[in-house]
């Protein structure tokens, strides 16, 4: 689950982590307002979607007099913002963020995230802020210093230490990065985070470090003893149909071709929409209806493929394992019957009550096209749609 | 032969009570010497009682000192299930093989460095399958998992899988072409797990009675990569690899929390690269994984 970054600072504060002090407004006079209790003479106007680019796609600006700000909380608030991260649509803007201004003499990266491979904590951290850090990756390797954090033991001085140094954190400001460093590792852990990232951390004319902007993910398996975070939700930066689609216990992801496919097991899913690019085609999504689908679930998921208006055909492999091929083909009936479907569908079952499930299908009376193999389906339906 | 498992192995279910426990463990002693395999339940509260006939202990501790069982199967929900893991290692069992779907990753990460804390000190390794996985089958001997057992044939080919689903694909078109399997492993979805590809391939490499391999794997994580480069150098069979994600979009949860794209080097073309690069055989198109290993033996 992702949250705003006015949440995620909120999170880092209680944890004891320096941000600059700001307020999230929901209307350009919530804004000024909001401008004027920070008081000063310059104001961060920033963008509140969950999307990254922010900077770039025109949704964070300076303002210097309260009558900027204005106009600059008018301008963003409602904007289609388009970042790299949102697709040519945007992202509508729906909340603001009104911040202090920040002296800032150095931008660095620090992120805290779990690393796979020595199953432990990695904080990274690099002495290039402020930028795309995939970028950095890419480019310049040896600017990404990396400690392993054994959750045994949390992460010490000592790699706290190797971390300042090695992103260049000035002597006077060492204490308070290692300092900086400890809390973010802390609250990534307490709060199940996925991710915790603070780009750029600065260190600011007086010596003083802050997390100027920080970006949170957090372990969706964790989230029922999280009821704190699971308020920042919000939904209106959400997938419509991924969230229905949840509702019902289904995994879905919308994505840009034409063959809606719906699958028991996201490795068999995700191998069957590779088999429909294999064969000329783009798939529409990714369905995974778990293990136990039921007819409703099956309707429900049907409902959703077609909603989108890019789908000229549907593709349903199932492996009946635990779950009966004869209970999913009652299941696809009744919901292409429910739907009135009008598109072409393939259907793809193996195992369990194989043949008694083909069966039900060729009684159906509809136009089912039946396949053996994922590739005979696969070759079906994207004829079928040609 | 095969790997992990066999006819003798002797197995304790945590979570023997509930819904999924229930349901699986019936399935599990239907299934060849699964009767004789299934010895002992646990659950606190239920001690002294049985399920079908299998005895329930408090502990995993008092299951083992009780029956001699050296492997347990967890069916525990969510947030017990880091705990049952961590029980069965402290009762020194050789195997511990964890279905649960859904268990938080602080809590996997808490106890993976837990077990490997207490091999360091010293302490007895408990090897640990899954979370998030359908198990393991060595086929008309012992099925310990949620798998279909009728799709699987005994016989000498080896699958490894992080999908369920997937797994069973390949099974049972091995099984139509009439290769049977020595063991079929499914080391599950999640990206802090126990046994990697690369631990199964050696345990296959080293397994007399296996003659070829068919790993499968996902977008995400560094595990199919490593385990290639490990065949490169050392494995003596056959291996035909396949690689679920192609179409995937980065930066999206495709279902399994591990099967997601984060770098450049965990897509599923660089996976399938590395491993045709290392001598697997590879396949775009998952309807060939049976054929493409027949055609090597």
């Amino acid at each position: 689950m992702k949250i705003h970054e006015y949440q995620a600072k909120e999170i880092l504060r209680k944890f004891g982590v320096v941000t600059p002090k700001g307020k999230a407004c929901f209307s350009v006079d919530e804004a000024v307002k909001a401008a004027e209790e920070l008081g000063g003479s310059i104001w961060v106007v920033k963008a509140q979607i969950h999307a990254g680019g922010r900077g770039k796609g025109g949704g964070v600006k300076l303002a210097k007099s309260l009558h900027e700000v204005q106009a600059l909380a008018g301008e963003i608030l409602g904007m289609q913002l388009i970042t790299h991260q949102t697709g040519p649509e945007g992202q509508k803007v729906r909340r603001l963020l009104i911040e202090e201004g920040a002296d800032i003499k150095k931008e660095y990266y620090v992120a805290a995230l779990t690393d796979r491979a020595t199953q432990k904590v990695a904080i990274m951290a690099s002495s290039e802020g402020g930028m795309d850090i995939e970028e950095v990756a890419e480019k310049t390797p040896e600017k990404i210093i990396k400690v392993f954090v054994d959750p045994l033991a949390g992460l010490t001085d000592e790699q706290a230490a190797e971390l300042a140094d090695g992103i260049g954190v000035p002597e006077a400001s060492k204490a308070q990065a290692i300092d900086t460093f400890k809390k973010l590792y802390t609250c990534y852990m307490e709060t199940d985070a996925s991710l915790a990232e603070i780009n750029p951390l600065i260190l600011e004319g007086n010596g003083n470090i802050k997390a100027l902007d920080a970006k949170f993910n957090f372990d969706s398996n964790a989230l029922y003893r999280h009821p704190e975070i699971v308020e920042y939700r919000d939904l209106d930066e959400e997938d419509a149909d991924e969230l229905e689609a949840s509702k019902f216990d289904l995994a879905y992801i919308s994505l840009d071709g034409n063959i809606g496919c719906l699958v028991n097991g996201a490795g068999l899913a995700m191998a069957t929409m590779d088999t429909i690019k294999l064969f000329g085609a783009e798939p529409a999504n990714f369905l995974d209806v778990g293990g136990g689908a039921t007819t409703e679930k099956v309707t429900e998921a049907f409902k959703i493929m077609l909603k989108n208006p890019k789908v000229k055909g549907i593709l349903v492999n199932i492996f009946g394992g635990i779950m009966r091929c004869d209970t999913i083909a009652t299941g696809v009936v009744a919901a292409a019957k429910e739907v009135q479907l009008s598109v072409p569908l393939v259907v793809r079952m193996k195992g369990t009550n194989e043949e008694i499930g083909k069966q039900i299908l060729a009684d159906s009376g509809l136009p089912i096209i039946s396949a053996d193999t994922m590739a005979e389906a696969a070759t079906k339906i994207v004829e079928a749609v040609k | 032969m095969s790997i992990l498992i066999n006819k003798d192995t002797k197995v304790i279910t945590q979570g023997i009570t509930g819904k999924t426990g229930m349901f699986h463990t019936s399935k599990c002693r239907e299934y060849a010497n699964g009767a004789n395999c299934f010895v002992a339940g646990v659950n606190p509260k239920k001690a002294g009682e049985d399920f079908e006939g299998v005895p329930i202990y408090a502990t995993v501790s008092e299951a083992r000192q009780a029956t001699d069982a050296t492997v347990s199967v967890i069916y525990v929900p969510p947030a017990g299930a880091a705990g049952a893991i961590w029980e069965a290692c402290e009762a020194d069992l050789d195997l511990v093989i964890c279905i649960t779907e859904g268990i938080p990753v602080r809590d996997m990460l808490t106890v993976r460095n837990k077990m490997k804390q207490k091999v360091a000190n010293g302490g007895k390794e408990t090897l640990l399958l899954g979370p998030n996985c359908p198990g393991l089958i060595t086929p008309d001997e012992i099925k310990i998992g949620i798998m279909p057992g009728h799709i699987h044939k005994k016989g000498r080919i080896g699958v490894v899988s992080r999908s369920g689903t997937l797994t069973y694909e390949a099974v049972a078109q091995l099984t139509e072409l009439g290769l049977g399997q020595s063991s079929a492993v499914g080391i599950g979805g999640d990206p802090i797990n126990g046994l990697k590809h690369i631990d199964v391939m050696k345990m296959f490499n080293d397994d007399p009675d296996t003659d070829a391999v068919i790993m499968i794997g996902e977008i995400g994580g560094p595990d199919e990569a490593e385990a290639a480069q490990w065949c490169k150098e050392h494995m003596k069979k056959p291996v035909v690899g396949f690689i679920a994600g192609v179409t995937a979009p980065p930066g999206k949860r495709m279902g399994h929390a591990g099967a997601l794209i984060s770098g450049g080097a965990d897509t599923a073309d660089a996976k399938l690269a590395i491993m045709e690069e290392c001598g697997f055989k590879v396949t775009r198109d998952p309807s060939e994984m049976g054929k493409l290993l027949k055609s090597l033996l």
